[in-house]
């Protein structure tokens, strides 16, 4: 699948954005944070401000942005527009929490009901953004039970992330606890990413060219021509195909930026107070975001769709992966 | 309504002869000529006339070889929308552009109100949508919805454009909903059946296999009956040749 600038966008910085609003919602209702009125608004302005460029962005790739606000009618059936409704949803409890935090204080019961109700509409946005890829039955690296999990981790590591860099900046020692859950769902969210490239790379094709022609009984099918002789909009869309070599490549520079340097980083800056453990954990929300990206890319880039079997893409993609095409 | 309507008795789809289909490519062409001025038009091109040529088609063929050695065959396959019975296409439209005739089970798009966010090309394993990018809508085979139910036309030519130009007859329209219509009885007869069935999409178009061919003779020295100086020369004759 094509790996839109957009769309990766999307779902790197909407997992940072809400995963941010529900550990401030969560975090608050326990009594975990820095009480100041300033550090409060700041953060869920901030992590509103993430999801609204994810939100944003994903109009970038529509062929009419004018008409986006229709997409949020169709919620009975499609988890697109579900996920526009719960975005949308969001926005309330959120900017109430934030107007609670200011006016009534955080340790208020108000400002804890809505924080909570943020962080559940906040997680539900995510699950629905994870259910359009996870019900799309021709892609079987999406269609794939690890990949609601792996949304859900991957949004609150990378909110934890960036939550522990916004408290070190209000107050250093404050940040230990954020940082501590921040490292533990790197681990967690690592360990779960590593878990569904091992289960796409064995997992057996969803659909042969023998099932997808219904030629098989005559032996096994290969393409002799193809319909038109330039590349269309399906190859462009679903037909974006990266070498093995190359992937792995990139797996490993998304492991080691998106969850091995955060932790690196984040460990010493637990220990640390003062400046040098701000500046830490700064530096390791920002390796997480880099390396999230790569992750987001990969996501696309190395799922296949059973359109290309039409186009004999059998062949051409076991030799692309074994990086000799 | 992206939901998808309580099935119909009718459900209009098309039958492909893959036996008689000679790849010539004529319903491509006829149903880009017709669709390009009909309901989905325009199907915009890009560079038509220079290198790299683009556009959008709602029918492509494919031609295939199936089995390996003296065995195999060469087999032409056109693929357009299979007008599914339950298409995946039509429940993850965002906006209920994307839509199931409940009346004769026809997929369409509404032109006037998709966001063109692509989803729905996404959903279906058979790549039967195409995005333009011009109009920034997802297009799609209507069935010919302004052939086959226009008033303007002669009875005969009620027909899908890809159907009507088929020069080998292997397009057939018809309601596949009812048991003893003609294309119904042509599925039963040929053993028609679906494509890549594992996708649960119930596709209502189908498909009819290349028929098995007799076992190809190879060919078999006999004795020809004849004097024995006949049978002379043409040994030699053979031996010559063999050189």
């Amino acid at each position: 699948m094509n790996p839109a600038f957009s769309v990766v966008l999307l779902t790197t910085a909407s997992g940072v954005g809400y995963g941010m609003l529900a550990w401030l919602g969560v975090l608050n209702a326990l009594r975990l944070l820095p009480s100041s009125p300033w550090f409060g608004v700041a953060a869920i302005v901030v992590a509103l401000a993430l999801s609204t460029v994810a939100l944003l962005a994903s109009t970038f790739h529509l062929g009419h942005p004018e008409r986006a606000w229709r997409s949020i009618s169709q919620w009975r059936t499609s988890w697109l527009s579900r996920e526009g409704v719960m975005a949308l949803l969001t926005y309330v409890p959120a900017l109430g929490f934030a107007a609670a935090w200011w006016f009534a204080g955080p340790g208020t019961g108000v400002a804890a009901v809505l924080g909570l109700l943020t962080a559940a509409c906040s997680l539900a946005t995510v699950a629905c953004q994870a259910m359009i890829y996870a019900t799309l039955r021709p892609i079987r690296q999406w269609h794939h039970r690890l990949v609601l999990p792996n949304f859900l981790l991957l949004a609150l590591f990378t909110g934890a992330v960036w939550l522990a860099a916004a408290v070190a900046l209000d107050d250093a020692g404050a940040a230990r606890l954020v940082a501590v859950i921040a490292v533990v769902f790197a681990v967690g969210a690592g360990v779960a990413k590593l878990a569904y490239w091992r289960q796409i790379d064995a997992a057996p094709p969803v659909a042969t060219i023998e099932s997808a022609t219904g030629l098989g009984a005559l032996g096994q099918v290969r393409m002799l021509e193809a319909p038109h002789t330039e590349e269309n909009y399906l190859l462009r869309e679903m037909g974006y195909a990266i070498a093995r070599k190359h992937a792995s490549r990139l797996r490993t520079v998304a492991l080691a930026t998106g969850f091995i340097a955060p932790v690196v980083l984040l460990l010493p800056g637990i220990a640390l107070a003062a400046l040098a453990g701000p500046v830490l954990l700064v530096l390791a929300a920002l390796a997480a975001i880099l390396g999230i990206y790569v992750e987001r890319w990969l996501f696309f880039a190395e799922a296949t769709h059973t359109v290309t079997l039409y186009y004999g893409r059998r062949e051409a993609q076991a030799v692309a992966r074994d990086g000799r095409a | 309504m992206t939901s998808i309507p309580t099935p119909g008795a009718k459900k209009l789809g098309l039958v492909i002869d893959l036996d008689t289909c000679v790849g010539c490519h004529a319903c491509a062409v006829n149903c880009k000529e017709w669709n390009t001025s009909g309901h989905s038009a325009p199907l915009t091109d890009f560079s038509a006339y220079q290198d790299h040529p683009d556009g959008v088609w709602l029918n492509r063929v494919h031609t295939y070889e199936a089995g390996t050695g003296p065995d195999s065959r060469t087999v032409h396959f056109p693929r357009s929308c299979l007008h599914c019975e339950d298409p995946p296409c039509v429940t993850v439209c965002p906006t209920g552009a994307s839509y199931k005739r409940a009346e004769d089970g026809i997929v369409l798009v509404n032109a006037e109100i998709c966001i063109g966010c692509k989803l729905c090309s996404w959903a279906c394993p058979y790549g039967a949508r195409e995005f333009d990018e011009d109009q920034g809508v997802m297009r799609k085979c209507t069935l010919c919805i302004d052939r086959i139910y226009n008033q303007n036309l002669p009875e005969q030519e009620r027909v899908p454009a890809c159907v009507a130009t088929c020069p080998a007859r292997a397009r057939h329209f018809g309601d596949l909903g009812d048991p003893t219509s003609a294309v119904s009885q042509l599925v039963a007869e040929r053993g028609g059946y679906d494509l890549m069935p594992e996708m649960d999409c119930k596709p209502v178009n189908k498909y009819l296999p290349p028929r098995r061919r007799p076992a190809p003779v190879t060919p078999v020295e006999t004795a020809r009956a004849g004097s024995a100086a006949g049978a002379s020369v043409l040994r030699w004759i053979d031996r010559v040749l063999s050189r």
